[in-house]
Order: C-alpha cells, then sequence, then structure tokens
C-alpha cells in the first residue's frame, strides 16, 4: 500500500528579527489526527514558530516539507524567500489559519467570507461553495448569522465563523495562533467546545494557546517553547503531570 | 428668457467636452495613482524613488505651465523623434499632438500625483490582519489586491478622491489655454463677440455647479457602498 505523505514536517527552522534570534532550530511533525500544542511565555517564539509553518513569516533557515512536498527557497538581497509562489499557494490552501483576532474581511458577510477562498482560490463552484458553507455554519452553530458582517458579530461568533471559514478549505493541517486569547471570558467555552469537536473527529492541528486545561485533554503532544528553543516535549500527561525541566515546573506552577 | 445669440449648442458641445475631457483624466489619474502608491509603498528604492520624483514635480509646478509644457514641449520633442527616424530610417510619420489628448494626458498627469497620495494613505490604513488572512488562504498578491485590498482601501479613499475630482473638474477649464473648445473657451468667444459676459459666465458657472452637484451625490453612494461591514451597530 502507499505510504500517505505526513501533512506537515518542519526541520530546524531558525528565524532572527534583527540581532534577536527568535527560534533556534525548531522541529517538528504533525501525523494525521494528530494535536499538537505550543506553549510557553509570551515571547518564548510560539507563535512566531506557527507562523512560519504556513510561511506568513520566512523561516532564515529550515526546511518546511507539506504533504511531502518541499518548499523550495532562494537568497534574494531582502533574505531567504520562497523560490516558487505557486508553490507557496498551494501549500498555504493546505494549511488553514486561525488567527487571534479572528480577521474576517470585514467588508464581507460571513457566508461570502466563508465561501472567498474555496471559490477564488481552489476555484471550486460558487453553488458548491455555499452549500458546503450553509453546513459548516450549522456546524458551528451560526446558522442565522449568515448575513451578518464581522463587525455584526460578538467575538466569540466571530472566531467560530473563522474556523468555518478554516474548514471551508478542506485543509490537511490547521493552525491555531491563540484562537481564545482575544475573547471575553464568557465566550471561551463555545470556541473551545468547537476546537475540541474537531480535534474529537480526527483532525490535523497545531494551536498556540495558553487554555492548559484544554492543552492537557485534546492534546496529543505538548511542545512547551523557551527562548527559541523547544524545551521539553510529549504527550501531555507526561509534559503537565511530570514536567523535567525547572522552567517548565515554574511555568506551569499555579500563578497566586 | 436668456438669449443666447445662436451660441447654445456650441455652449453645449463644450460641455459635453469639459464632462469628457474630466472623466477620462479622472481614469488616468486613478490609474497613475495607484501606480504611485505602489510605487512608494514598494520595497524597491528605484520604485519609491520614481514615484517620489513624479509627485514631487507635478505638485511643484504651476498646472498652467505644465499644460504649456507638455503641449507646446511634448509636439516639439515627437517632430524631434519624428525627424531623427525619417532621417535614419527613410520613415515618414507626421504626429500631431491632439488638444483633447494633450489635455487628458496633462491633467491626467498632474491629478495622478495628488491620487497617488490619497491611496497610499488610505492603503495604509488597511487592517494588516485582513491582507494577513487573505495571504494565508492560499491567495496570490493579485487576488489579495482585487478581494480585500482595494474594496477596503476605497472607503479610507473616498473623500480624498472626491475632493481631487472638484478640483480636477475646474482645472479642465485650463485646456482652453491650448485651444481646446471646451465649455470655458466658447464662454469667453461668446462673451467678447455679444459683449454680453455675464450672461455666458453665469451659464458655465451654473454648469459646473450642476456637475459638481451630481458628482457629490455619486460619491456619497460610492462611500456607502464602500463603508458596508464597517462599524455598524449590532
Amino acid at each position: 500500500m502507499a505510504e500517505t505523505p505526513i501533512p506537515l514536517e518542519v526541520r530546524n527552522i531558525t528565524k532572527r528579527f534583527g540581532d534577536t534570534e527568535v527560534l533556534k532550530g525548531l522541529s517538528l511533525e504533525a501525523h494525521k489526527g494528530d494535536v499538537i500544542t505550543l506553549i510557553g511565555a509570551s515571547g518564548s517564539g510560539k507563535s512566531t514558530f506557527l507562523r512560519c509553518m504556513n510561511l506568513l513569516e520566512q523561516p532564515d533557515e529550515g526546511d518546511l516539507i507539506v504533504h511531502g512536498e518541499t518548499i523550495r527557497f532562494k537568497e534574494t538581497k531582502h533574505g531567504r524567500e520562497p523560490a516558487d509562489w505557486k508553490q507557496v499557494v498551494r501549500m498555504r490552501a493546505r494549511l488553514s489559519m486561525v488567527f487571534q483576532n479572528f480577521n474576517l474581511w470585514a467588508h464581507m458577510t460571513l457566508l461570502e467570507n466563508i465561501i472567498e477562498a474555496p471559490v477564488h482560490v481552489l476555484g471550486k463552484p460558487k453553488k458548491e461553495a455555499i452549500e458546503h458553507a450553509r453546513a459548516l455554519l450549522e456546524r458551528v452553530g451560526l446558522t442565522e448569522r449568515a448575513d451578518a458582517y464581522p463587525a455584526q458579530m460578538s467575538g466569540g461568533q466571530q472566531q467560530r465563523g473563522a474556523i468555518a471559514r478554516a474548514l471551508a478549505m478542506d485543509p490537511e493541517v490547521m493552525l491555531f495562533d491563540e484562537p481564545t486569547s482575544a475573547l471575553d471570558p464568557e465566550l471561551v467555552g463555545d470556541v473551545l467546545k468547537v476546537m475540541r469537536d474537531l480535534a474529537d473527529e480526527g483532525r490535523t492541528m497545531i494551536l498556540v494557546t495558553h487554555e492548559m486545561a484544554f492543552a492537557r485533554d485534546v492534546s496529543s503532544q505538548v511542545i512547551y517553547l523557551h527562548q527559541g528553543v523547544i524545551e521539553e516535549s510529549g504527550p501531555p500527561e507526561a509534559v503537565f503531570d511530570n514536567p523535567r525541566s525547572e522552567r517548565l515546573k515554574q511555568f506551569l506552577a499555579p500563578k497566586h | 428668457m436668456i438669449d443666447l445669440h445662436g451660441y447654445g449648442p456650441r455652449l453645449a458641445e463644450g460641455a459635453l467636452i469639459t464632462v469628457e475631457l474630466a472623466v477620462l483624466s479622472l481614469v488616468l489619474a486613478i490609474l497613475l495613482g495607484l501606480i504611485t502608491a505602489s510605487a512608494k509603498m514598494s520595497r524597491s528604492r528605484t520604485a519609491h524613488a520614481i514615484g517620489t520624483l513624479y509627485t514631487t514635480i507635478i505638485r511643484g509646478v504651476p498646472d498652467l505651465v505644465l499644460m504649456m509644457l507638455l503641449f507646446f514641449g511634448g509636439q516639439i520633442g515627437i517632430n524631434a523623434i519624428t525627424d531623427q527616424l525619417y532621417a535614419r530610417f527613410g520613415w515618414d510619420i507626421f504626429i500631431n499632438v491632439n488638444e483633447f489628448v494633450a489635455g487628458v494626458i496633462t491633467i491626467g498627469l498632474i491629478f495622478g500625483a495628488y491620487m497617488g497620495e490619497t491611496f497610499r494613505g488610505a492603503f495604509l490604513a488597511v487592517d494588516s490582519g485582513q491582507i494577513e488572512a487573505g495571504r494565508a488562504y492560499g491567495m496570490g498578491p493579485w487576488l489579495v489586491f482585487r478581494r480585500i485590498r482595494f474594496p477596503q482601501m476605497m472607503r479610507h479613499a473616498i473623500p480624498g478622491l472626491s475632493n481631487n475630482w472638484m478640483v480636477l473638474l475646474k482645472t479642465t477649464a485650463l485646456v482652453s489655454v491650448i485651444g481646446l473648445s471646451d465649455m470655458v473657451r466658447v464662454a469667453a468667444e461668446a462673451s467678447k463677440a455679444t459683449r454680453e459676459p455675464f450672461t455666458f459666465m453665469i451659464i458655465v458657472a451654473a454648469v459646473y455647479l450642476l456637475i459638481a452637484s451630481v458628482s457629490e451625490w455619486a460619491f456619497a453612494r460610492l462611500q456607502k457602498r464602500y463603508d458596508v461591514g464597517f462599524g455598524e451597530v449590532k
């Protein structure tokens, strides 16, 4: 039987902003159905690491392999850049990102937001995209808000809408960048519930979060980052219950 | 009733020329403005320098002087080129600078510089997260421009665009100096011939005011269209 390629592989990523090296050689493998959680203090590089995975930030060194396809880079006077933007577009369409600030397109209704990339990037027929979008809206509990503009929705609704937008791409891997950090506490639960359902149905997910209880529940692997280095990594029970490094112990200790 | 001494049809033709000139110049100015804004926001130093040079020259030289420079200077330049072509290759070409085309090019060039500044500010006002979301979903630069940046930029650009348009409209009056029979030139001729300047100038003023009022209404509608989705209360 033919082996299905690993959805996402990241090898030895480094990234510097000016003189500061924020990522110091990070690697990760996301197999089908994995839920990988990146935790760490702010400034540890976890969001930058996630953003390197779909090239919203350009890694200075290291390899990205999406669905078995290695992204090619070239050196330019502005630094290292992808050699083939068509390849980048293709790989981004396989990875959907959910942002901290939702970033739903403000000038489109929720339904328009969801069908936008499937229609214009994947070339899906509009009718089909709308049908799919309606099913996704039902799934995230936003059927009635299809024609609302993002500004007319609460933060929690916007984030659930953004998750529907991500799902509409039929992504191989979903990237979540602190999806609940911008939400009022009472709205966090709804968003986490949607994410938990996704994890349960076997979606491959990589997330950056501060929700430790949630990370412990849904993750197959937890990675603790400290100053751009993977300090500790393993299944959630090991990382949360038996942290080996002193820093992780401190990070996890209740702060009262 | 006002007696136009038979100048009515020519005035109407002149008004049409004014409108055509203004609209075509606006189209050119918008295109140049978008290019200038992109050049000035570009990472390329050369593009940035060219954009800056263009806006500096245009904004620093009076419109009338630019117009005469381009019209008369342009003809001299073209003649020099066609002479060379004849001398070297034996090609016998004669290009006459048409007043209307010269007017469109000059006004378009002048207002392209102002539009460039308007668009640049408007592009910078678009939230970067909106563009990032487009990129993250596999959109290339052109798709991001067409589907996200442009429609979101427009709501910031329309007030400046509308302002530039009003000034552009009135600047078309200057083309009468290069001999184009726009509304102002016809009215000036009629005033001299009939010794009734007030009659004709008040008509010209009224027509400009009418065009301006219609534009204001159109821009208000456009603003409403591009404001959709922003700042609405639940």
